[in-house]
């Protein structure tokens, strides 16, 4: 896995660990788990208690709204693409950035390909794992494919609004305007 | 009409260069035909059965005459000098070679066009009333809203990979021209009491294998909420809606799983989240789209024209062109001029290279440089002052466009079928072909009156024969081509699915049962009735007993 971020190849402190794995501080080395939100339901008490950081992976089918009160604990959050074509997760990384002003890292796993990278930024995603074998060429062309924004997103939370008839115009201070 | 300013340029440029790096990636086999798969199709290319075909999108139906030039010229350069004409207002072309796309797209940014969104999981191309800006009953123009529409949704981020297409169609008249029933999500404008417009929404209808009528979302959207409020609907739809089964996928079988309370709440929460926000649009914006659609500078005439009158009590054949394929303006002294692509014995949406040119010149020349293309796959000059019809008419009659047909039975909505359609279970084309032949022959098209015949080549339904008065459904019996007949459906006010009248018929057979259908409808027929409402009124029995004799 290679992980990609905004200025590029990143390391990964993170270790995603199975459900079944041992979490203490100093028997396994791993201080910066990941885990899965059944784990998450299971074990929850449990984990508070270890006091260390901790990251958690949301299928395709899982949404934010599943650990809404516990968002703010989460150090990562991974959201599964199992294909490329299941987008919920695009909805899921507006959800955490908007509605529960998650600040942190949202990581997507999975079947991520090039061509969603721009895609899932607009929508909050800072962090992208991607499989192994695939080349990391033209990566950050990618996200510069598209200079301009026809819609607010999370890389655009407000417009910018033009006098009636002005054309619209490209500022670098903002990433980019929608309609104007 | 809406002109490119440098952003919406800056972006289809970008687009051509991103396909271009794509196409370079598959021929170079860095990337698998199924990862490029979606990619294509995000811009409009499919794979046929003979070969790739390119869907062009004309934003709400709506182009000037030069674009129209420019897709006579692709036609001739990357194509077999012909484009077919579909019921989503775009444009096919069905001979390109994948290594020419890019360049194809080159051509079509020069006029301000694309293939965006003309296919794949996405939000399609927002189709509106083809008479739009000229009808005489619309409150508004409902291309400010729908361009409003396709900037939003293009490319947009988090709604590209639902979890099936997702059609958009907008009216701005109480009379429906638009099939909004028949979509995703239609939207109608309404005015409340209070005198202010907006918007009622629809949602869940579609065709296909599962036909829905759409079902009120809410009765009135005030116009600033527009954006916001389509959204919320698509989060709904992206998060909930079924990815486990293609024909389970669309809006409106989540809306039937739901119910549509329970729907309608999710939505109406998730809008309660986001309204007043970025999307929110204001007046001035609403302004500035308006301004683009702004009317033509129509010469202000004080009555009918009285050469025009006169050619029309002289010449029959251009009186009964008149009196079929035009609708009245709401400016004085104005026609909108019907050119219908459904010649008898012709292929139904199909023009050929000269044709398109010949319409471009008569937009420019007649018609405040605008054609419309319509669902129902004719071509449509918006804006002709009466005392150039004649000239008009004559134009197109020489170039074999003046069929006097708009709306009655051989106006007929075809999909491409198995001639080209890799999905198709039977032929669509010839089947219109004998029938626009047989009924045009019989002399009696004017007698049968107003009546929508549609056909399709498969249960997907892209020739709307669920929505036809009388609908033709290609099928598949024993590796031979059958056509069911479905009877009593309505695209437009008083949305109905036609309902399958018995079994099917054979490819030899069918012609006949549509004629025996019509003879029943007249025979049945009371004073100014349509066929649905014959057919509402007398039901299957006297049809049935028509074609199947008494059992």
């Amino acid at each position: 896995m290679v992980l990609l971020k905004q200025d590029g190849i990143a390391a990964d402190s993170w270790t995603r660990i199975d459900d079944d794995a041992e979490i203490a501080p100093g028997n396994t080395g791993v201080t910066q788990p990941i885990i899965s939100l059944t784990r998450w339901k299971r074990d929850r008490d449990t984990l508070l208690a270890l006091n260390g950081e901790i990251g958690i992976v949301l299928g395709s089918d899982e949404s934010p709204a599943l650990i809404a009160d516990d968002i703010h604990r989460f150090g990562v959050i991974c959201l599964d693409f199992p294909k490329f074509t299941d987008g919920r997760g695009y909805s899921y990384a507006r959800l955490l950035r908007s509605r529960y002003n998650y600040t942190s890292e949202i990581r997507a796993i999975g079947n991520v390909l090039r061509d969603q990278a721009l895609f899932m930024r607009r929508c909050g995603i800072d962090a992208l794992e991607i499989m192994d074998g695939r080349s990391t060429d033209g990566w950050r062309q990618a996200f510069a494919e598209f200079s301009i924004r026809y819609q607010p997103a999370e890389d655009t939370p407000t417009i910018k609004i033009a006098k009636p008839g002005q054309a619209h115009y490209l500022n670098s201070e903002v990433v980019g305007c929608w309609a104007y | 009409m809406y002109r490119y300013d440098e952003f919406d340029h800056t972006l289809v440029r970008e687009r051509v260069d991103q396909f271009r790096g794509q196409v370079a990636r598959r021929l170079s086999g860095e990337l698998s035909e199924e990862e490029f798969r979606p990619l294509r199709l995000m811009n409009g290319l499919y794979l046929q059965l003979h070969a790739y075909m390119l869907r062009v999108a004309i934003p709400y139906g709506t182009l000037s005459g030069r674009q129209m030039h420019k897709l006579a010229d692709i036609a001739r350069r990357f194509d077999r000098g012909y484009g077919h004409f579909t019921t989503r207002q775009n444009i096919q072309y069905n001979w390109p070679k994948l290594s020419d796309i890019p360049d194809l797209l080159t051509e079509l940014a020069s006029v301000e066009m694309h293939a965006i969104q003309t296919s794949g999981n996405v939000i399609r191309n927002t189709t509106a009333d083809p008479y739009a800006g000229a009808a005489n009953d619309e409150l508004e123009d409902p291309r400010i809203y729908a361009e409003l529409i396709r900037q939003w949704s293009t490319l947009h981020p988090e709604f590209s990979f639902l979890p099936r297409k997702f059609k958009i169609a907008v009216t701005g008249a109480p009379h429906d021209r638009a099939a909004i029933r028949f979509h995703d999500i239609g939207l109608q404008m309404r005015q409340n009491s209070a005198g202010e417009r907006g918007f009622e929404v629809v949602v869940g209808g579609g065709q296909g294998r599962t036909p829905v009528i759409a079902q009120t979302l809410r009765a009135f959207l005030p116009k600033r909420d527009l954006l916001t409020y389509l959204e919320a609907i698509l989060r709904v739809y992206n998060m909930l809606g079924r990815r486990d089964n293609i024909y389970k996928a669309r809006i409106k079988i989540l809306v039937q799983s739901t119910g549509i309370e329970k729907f309608t709440e999710l939505v109406e929460r998730e809008f309660g989240e986001i309204k007043g926000g970025a999307l929110a649009l204001p007046d001035d914006e609403i302004a500035r789209i308006s301004a683009y659609f702004a009317p033509p500078a129509y010469e202000l005439l004080s009555e009918d024209d009285a050469d025009y009158l006169a050619a029309r009590r002289t010449d029959r054949e251009f009186d009964t062109w008149c009196r079929i394929n035009l609708k009245p303006h709401k400016q004085l002294g104005y026609a909108i001029a019907d050119i219908s692509l459904k010649r008898s014995g012709g292929i139904p949406g199909d023009a050929t290279a000269d044709q398109m040119d010949i319409m471009a010149e008569l937009a420019t020349r007649y018609s405040f440089d605008e054609l419309r293309i319509t669902y129902k796959q004719n071509v449509v000059l918006p804006h002709v002052r009466q005392a150039d019809l004649l000239a008009v008419w004559k134009e197109i009659d020489a170039a074999g466009l003046a069929t006097a047909n708009v709306e009655l039975a051989s106006d007929i909505i075809a999909c491409p079928g198995l001639d080209y359609c890799n999905l198709a279970n039977a032929r669509s084309i010839p089947v219109a072909q004998r029938i626009s032949t047989a009924l045009t022959n019989s002399g009696r098209l004017e007698e049968i009156g107003p009546l929508r015949l549609n056909i399709s080549g498969c249960i997907n339904a892209c020739g709307h024969h669920h929505a036809a008065e009388i609908g033709l459904l290609g099928v598949d019996r024993k590796g031979k081509e059958f056509y069911q007949i479905t009877l009593g459906g309505n695209p437009e006010d008083n949305a109905a699915i036609g309902q399958v009248i018995g079994p099917s018929f054979s490819y030899e057979a069918i012609t006949g049962a549509v004629e025996t259908v019509l003879d029943t409808y007249l025979a049945n027929r009371q004073d100014g009735e349509r066929f649905g409402e014959t057919w509402g009124r007398i039901g299957p029995r006297p049809f049935k007993e028509a074609l199947y004799g008494t059992a």
